[in-house]
């Protein structure tokens, strides 16, 4: 019993403290509008590290990102690439460091940055036995958005006469847009992008270009293997290597061959 | 496709968006997933009605009886209901844990309690069915004395015990599936805690099920039954959202 008073009143401590820092930021707001770099940064990290038991995945990783530019991470399988990934998108927690994502500091804060982010990950995260329509109506009604966004964002990557067939039934191109259906239909602010056009042809990478490229105008994190594409894509460039930033520097003062080091 | 038909889709979404679902318009939204997977996968309720049948099959063989009675009646009806009941638990978050829902779920703005309600109501949809198929079999192959006139009864006690697997099920089940001996530990993790709920079932049901006349339910052990469910139910509503976080 003190264990189930000690959770409760865990949680009671963690809703009050969620509504406290709610009307202190709406407060905050109404008077100042922010600070500065609030307005500005999207992302900030701070010696940022993670574990996985003995294994360190990310180490003493530093940066800041502005609004609207992308970051696109290099580096060889294992370097840290997903880790980052999943860290940013509040699914793992960091283990030292400081994570600050649009004015909210991770762990504390990721109540506030959900649905604020949009994760493409390796796997779809949609249900195999679910049409794409169906995928994409839970996610609208978990996110509160319309239905009628759910067929605007199905014709968008060009589903619309596929979408009542089950996921399983699809080719890997199109599991690879129904991902990238979900991961918009939300407008979210920060797009994580895990090897955004894996799988797509040459056509279908054209017709997502405005849902999830440049033009979006969203603040975008993008893993990749490709120096050119990946550099075509980039305001900064992180290298990991190991874990560690082997290379972070502006995209225009970087050379393809710097990050083709990093496979060597 | 032009940016500019994109500018336009996103302003259309900005007014579009509503605010953050409510609890139960977050649970209706699971609970209708659940219950899509399991119509076209068919992986739990078929599994569990076969084995159950089987069981009294078995049953039937093992003790050399026609028939069975009272406490030994209610006895094998509610171990063969729970073990039955471990094939749904042992496979509530699977389709989550395999194909990313966990992820996509963490990453919505929603009461994460939403889908420990979700899951324990399609746990009990699926006892309910469950037992549409296994309790007439076991009157029929089992069972002496006619259920008609405690069935009223037996129905309080069915009732009671599904919340009871339901809530615990699923509190096992989200503590299991992200290890990788998920099968064994679901098991070993829910059996002792279930003990409890079985003991509370069978000897509510034992009198309604003794031969030669229908005695009175044990309200006792039914109001100890419901004490247990509430405490499982605070429990796996004061921890759930620990249980999901890294």
């Amino acid at each position: 019993m003190p264990l189930l008073a000690q959770a409760f009143e865990k949680r009671s401590a963690a809703y009050l403290t969620r509504w406290l820092i709610c009307a202190m930021l709406s407060t905050s707001r109404r008077e100042s509008e922010g600070t500065a770099d609030t307005n500005r940064l999207a992302l900030e990290l701070m010696g940022l590290e993670r574990r996985f038991g003995e294994r360190v995945a990310l180490s003493k990783l530093s940066l800041s990102l502005e609004r609207g530019a992308t970051l696109v991470v290099f580096g060889p399988n294992g370097a840290g690439k997903t880790t980052l990934l999943r860290v940013l998108a509040t699914l793992l927690r960091p283990h030292a460091g400081k994570v600050r994502m649009f004015g909210h500091e991770l762990p504390a804060e990721s109540w506030a940055l959900r649905g604020r982010i949009g994760l493409l990950a390796h796997e779809p995260l949609l249900y195999r036995e679910l049409t794409t329509r169906e995928n994409l109506t839970l996610h609208a009604r978990l996110h509160g958005v319309s239905m009628e966004r759910v067929e605007q964002t199905l014709e968008a990557v060009a589903l619309g006469s596929r979408a009542g067939e089950p996921l399983r039934m699809l080719s890997r191109g199109m599991v690879q847009r129904a991902a990238i259906a979900r991961v918009v239909l939300h407008d979210p602010e920060l797009l994580l992008l895990d090897e955004p056009r894996a799988n797509l042809d040459p056509a279908a990478g054209e017709l997502v270009e405005p849902l999830i490229g440049r033009s979006s105008g969203r603040t975008r994190v993008i893993s990749s293997h490709d120096p050119a594409s990946g550099l075509a894509e980039a305001d900064l460039v992180l290298g990991l290597r190991a874990g560690r930033p082997a290379l972070l520097q502006s995209a225009s003062s970087t050379d393809p061959d710097e990050i083709t080091e990093l496979y060597r | 496709m032009s940016t500019q038909t994109t500018a336009s889709e996103r302003t259309t979404l900005n007014t579009l968006k509503s605010t953050k679902p409510g609890l139960w318009a977050t649970v209706s939204a699971l609970l209708r997933k659940e219950l899509l997977i399991e119509l076209r996968t068919l992986e739990s309720v078929p599994g569990m009605s076969l084995f159950s049948v089987t069981v009294f099959v078995i049953f039937h063989f093992a003790l050399h009886q026609n028939t069975v009675s009272g406490d030994e009646a209610s006895g094998i009806l509610w171990v063969t209901l729970l073990f039955a009941a471990m094939l749904a638990v042992n496979r509530l978050f699977v389709a989550d844990s395999d194909q990313g829902g966990f992820d996509s779920f963490l990453l919505a703005p929603v009461d994460r309690s939403a889908l420990m309600i979700a899951k324990a109501l399609a746990l009990l949809i699926y006892l309910l069915v469950l037992e549409l198929v296994a309790v007439p079999a076991f009157g029929l192959l089992l069972l002496g004395p006619s259920l008609g006139a405690a069935m009223p009864d037996l129905l309080a006690v069915l009732a009671l015990a599904d919340l009871g697997l339901a809530l615990i099920g699923t509190l096992v089940a989200a503590l299991a599936v992200r290890t990788r001996a998920r099968d064994l530990l679901g098991p070993l993790l829910a059996l002792p805690l279930l003990v409890p709920v079985v003991i509370g079932a069978a000897r509510s049901s034992s009198p309604l099920m003794a031969a030669g006349h229908h005695g009175s339910m044990q309200v006792r052990w039914l109001m100890t039954l419901a004490l247990y469910d509430l405490v499982f139910g605070l429990i796996s509503y004061a921890v759930f959202d620990f249980l999901l976080e890294d």
